[in-house]
């Protein structure tokens, strides 16, 4: 599964290709994505800016497998998923990818550290050292103490602790989150996005849904849509040669 | 995820809603205990059908006197009344023409007062031989039952049954004291043993309540009340001649006993110009009470197929508000790999567990079926007295008896009702958009 490589060898990770999506309402078409390309190289951290109803979700979705585009084609580990079934996809989404969300998304009833376990749940065939790989990544994030807390009994951060954690539990090769500091205060965030930016420098691809300026700043790339159409790219700093991943 | 990893994730999911999770339980609960119950009641009724219906001997064909219908009595309008049933003769053409039977025994009955001082009861005369009691298993509690002695001196001597011996000496010792009988006295000599009823099966046989016999020499109840008796029906009084209410013929072995009857019922044919006979085998009873008992299992199928699909609706409704409620949850799954598949078996497990634990709970609570109705027996005699010794003996006795079959049926049913009620409810959830679903609120 760890099939990143060094970076002499950088290679694109996931690519989107000429990729539109069409939602028809009440006989009214709305171009959420319109023609859009573009290529993540491993190793990447994009931030994806855009006012409010330009397509920075739907690209997201795309990207995550969790919607199909209309046309154009979507190249991840090397293989279309634009084709693929569905049951094809919930394997390619908990294999390749891992989500991080603007609310978390915990499951209320399991712990911390179950919350984590849940993708290894749906790995086919079953990943090695689940409960270590857990609690491994729980300090990660710093939750070592809190590992049989519910998410109730947490904080904001903390839930996006877990969830950052449980996003890394299989190993993926991109990491989606959309507004991952939407919901918690300016210290919080900068707390989260020194996370995000640690993973990014120890080699993780990640891809990011945000408005805040600031926010956007700490990633590498800055894709800006504007009405389905990807308005303007900007480099804020370049991708550092890296090691592999601890 | 393992077996146990299902169980448990299931488990506790419905511990988010505690109550909820116990009501579906119940429904179940409640169901399958209904199933175990009263195939233990069925069970247990049809036990003490056939063992009446054995006490009446299965080596033996029962031929009793039936009234004709009015019109085709013999001698019709006569001022001697109307004569119809069994007569002697047929008893000693019973016994010396037909070679298969090896025993037969008489007996003539009517309902008399029975009388002993202010103390008297409507009861059952019975003139018997002495083989009558061995012959229907009547245990003599004390005293000595009705002898050879009694019969050839046409003695005046009296076997009360158990009730009827309480009725008659509230206070005193009945053996050696006199009961009277129209205008004659008997001497009490013995007490039959409390016995329950035979059975009413297929209404080819009354149910026989032994409780208020009566029982005199055979011989005596011709020589002191006769054959003609008057009867009171319908405020119009009847003279009816009737020679024997029953005769009893013994077989030595079960196979002999439809042709034998068949033989019984061809002779019989021959001298009576009516039909006023019946011939009954207990053996057919037998045959009947079976089929009576897999017709009452049927019916019981069904009542617990209604109490289990009642449960059935009750997890598909907790199920799917439960779907709804957890709809982020299904889209965080399908987010983070899970398939339809999977999905679907993670609410199956759910229902599975809420059935399962519901069944087991009901067969725990079967079992305690012996115990309840022990109690309610214990609570019934001692509490409300005159109730419980106005219940039929065939209550008061009834031993509920578990049927093996009905425990693994009842849990299996459970199970099973839980799944497919379950797998709607599992369906809509794996068929959400995961997008949809991770919007929800
Ligand atoms: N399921 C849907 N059905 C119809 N139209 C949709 C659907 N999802 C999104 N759209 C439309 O597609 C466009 C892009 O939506 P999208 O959610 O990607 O915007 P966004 O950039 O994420 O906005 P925001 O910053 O508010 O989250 C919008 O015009 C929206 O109305
Ligand atoms: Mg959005």
């Amino acid at each position: 599964m760890n099939n990143l490589q060094p970076v002499s060898q950088r290679q694109s990770v996931a690519s989107i290709v000429g990729v539109s999506k069409v939602y028809t309402l009440g006989g009214h078409q709305v171009k959420a994505l319109n023609n859009v390309s573009v290529e993540f190289q491993q190793g990447d951290f994009v931030a994806i800016m855009g006012s409010s109803g330009s397509g920075k979700s739907t690209l997201l979705n795309v990207l995550g497998c969790l919607d199909r585009p209309t046309s154009g084609q979507y190249f991840l580990a090397g293989q279309d998923v634009a084709a693929m079934d569905d049951e094809t996809l919930s394997r390619v989404r908990g294999r390749y990818l891992g989500f991080i969300f603007q609310s978390y998304n915990l499951i209320q009833q399991l712990s911390v550290v179950e919350n984590i376990e849940v993708p290894l749940s749906y790995q086919r065939p079953p990943l090695p050292g689940g409960r270590e790989r857990c609690l491994k990544l729980a300090e990660l994030v710093g939750l070592s103490g809190r590992l049989g807390h519910r998410p109730t009994e947490l904080s904001g951060g903390q839930q996006q602790r877990v969830a950052i954690a449980r996003a890394l539990v299989n190993n993926p090769h991109v990491i989606l989150a959309d507004e991952p500091t939407g919901n918690l205060d300016t210290a919080t965030s900068h707390d989260i996005m020194n996370l995000l930016d640690a993973l990014n420098r120890a080699g993780r691809t990640i891809v990011m849904v945000t408005h805040e300026n600031d926010i956007a700043e700490r990633a590498r790339r800055i894709i800006r849509l504007r009405d389905g159409r990807i308005e303007s790219v900007s480099e804020t700093r370049p991708l550092l040669p890296q090691v592999g991943i601890g | 995820m393992n077996l146990f990893q299902q169980l448990r994730l299931g488990f506790r999911s419905l511990m988010l809603h505690k109550l909820r999770s116990a009501l579906a339980v119940l429904g179940i609960l409640i169901g399958v205990t209904a199933v175990i119950w009263l195939v233990a009641m069925g069970e247990g009724v049809s036990y003490q059908a056939q063992q009446q219906i054995k006490d009446l001997g299965a080596t033996s064909i029962i031929v009793r006197s039936i009234k004709p219908a009015e019109e085709s009595s013999r001698d019709v309008g006569s001022r001697f009344g109307i004569s119809y049933g069994l007569l002697r003769d047929d008893y000693e053409r019973i016994l010396t023409n037909v070679p298969t039977v090896t025993r037969a025994v008489p007996m003539r009955e009517i309902s008399r007062e029975v009388r002993h001082r202010e103390h008297f009861i409507d009861g059952q005369v019975i003139g018997c031989t002495p083989d009558y009691f061995g012959m229907n298993r009547l245990k003599i509690a004390r005293g000595r039952p009705i002898s050879q002695v009694d019969m050839q001196g046409y003695s005046n001597v009296v076997v009360l049954a158990w009730e009827a011996a309480a009725k008659l000496f509230p206070i005193e010792d009945p053996l050696g004291r006199a009961v009277q009988l129209g205008t004659e006295f008997y001497v009490v000599v013995g007490i039959a043993a409390e016995r329950t009823a035979a059975a009413a099966i297929g209404g080819s046989l009354d149910a026989r309540q032994y409780d208020r016999d009566v029982y005199i020499p055979l011989s005596t109840f011709r020589a002191r009340i006769g054959d003609r008796v008057f009867t009171v029906r319908a405020g119009a009084t009847q003279l009816e001649t009737v020679e024997l209410t029953q005769i009893t013929a013994v077989v030595e072995d079960m196979g002999e006993v439809d042709a034998t009857a068949d033989i019984i019922r061809a002779l019989l044919q021959r001298y009576h110009k009516n039909v006023d006979y019946a011939v009954v085998v207990p053996k057919e009873l037998l045959e009947q009470a079976e089929t009576m008992r897999a017709m009452f299992n049927v019916l019981l199928l069904l009542i617990a197929g209604i109490s289990l699909l009642v449960g059935g609706i009750g997890i598909m409704n907790i199920m799917l508000a439960t779907v709804t409620e957890r709809t982020r949850e299904i889209g965080i799954r399908r987010a983070l790999g899970a398939t339809k598949g999977e999905i679907v078996q993670q609410f199956l497990w759910e229902t599975v567990v809420l059935s399962g634990t519901g069944g087991l709970l009901g067969v725990l609570v079967g079992f305690l079926c012996g115990p309840t109705v022990n109690g309610i027996r214990q609570l019934v005699s001692t509490f409300l007295p005159e109730v419980w010794t106005a219940l039929p003996p065939n209550i008061r006795n009834l031993e509920p008896r578990l049927a093996p079959w009905s425990i693994i049926a009842a849990f299996g049913i459970s199970v099973g009702v839980g799944i497919i009620f379950g797998i709607y409810p599992a369906r809509r959830a794996a068929n959400m958009d995961p997008i949809e679903a991770l919007r929800h609120e």
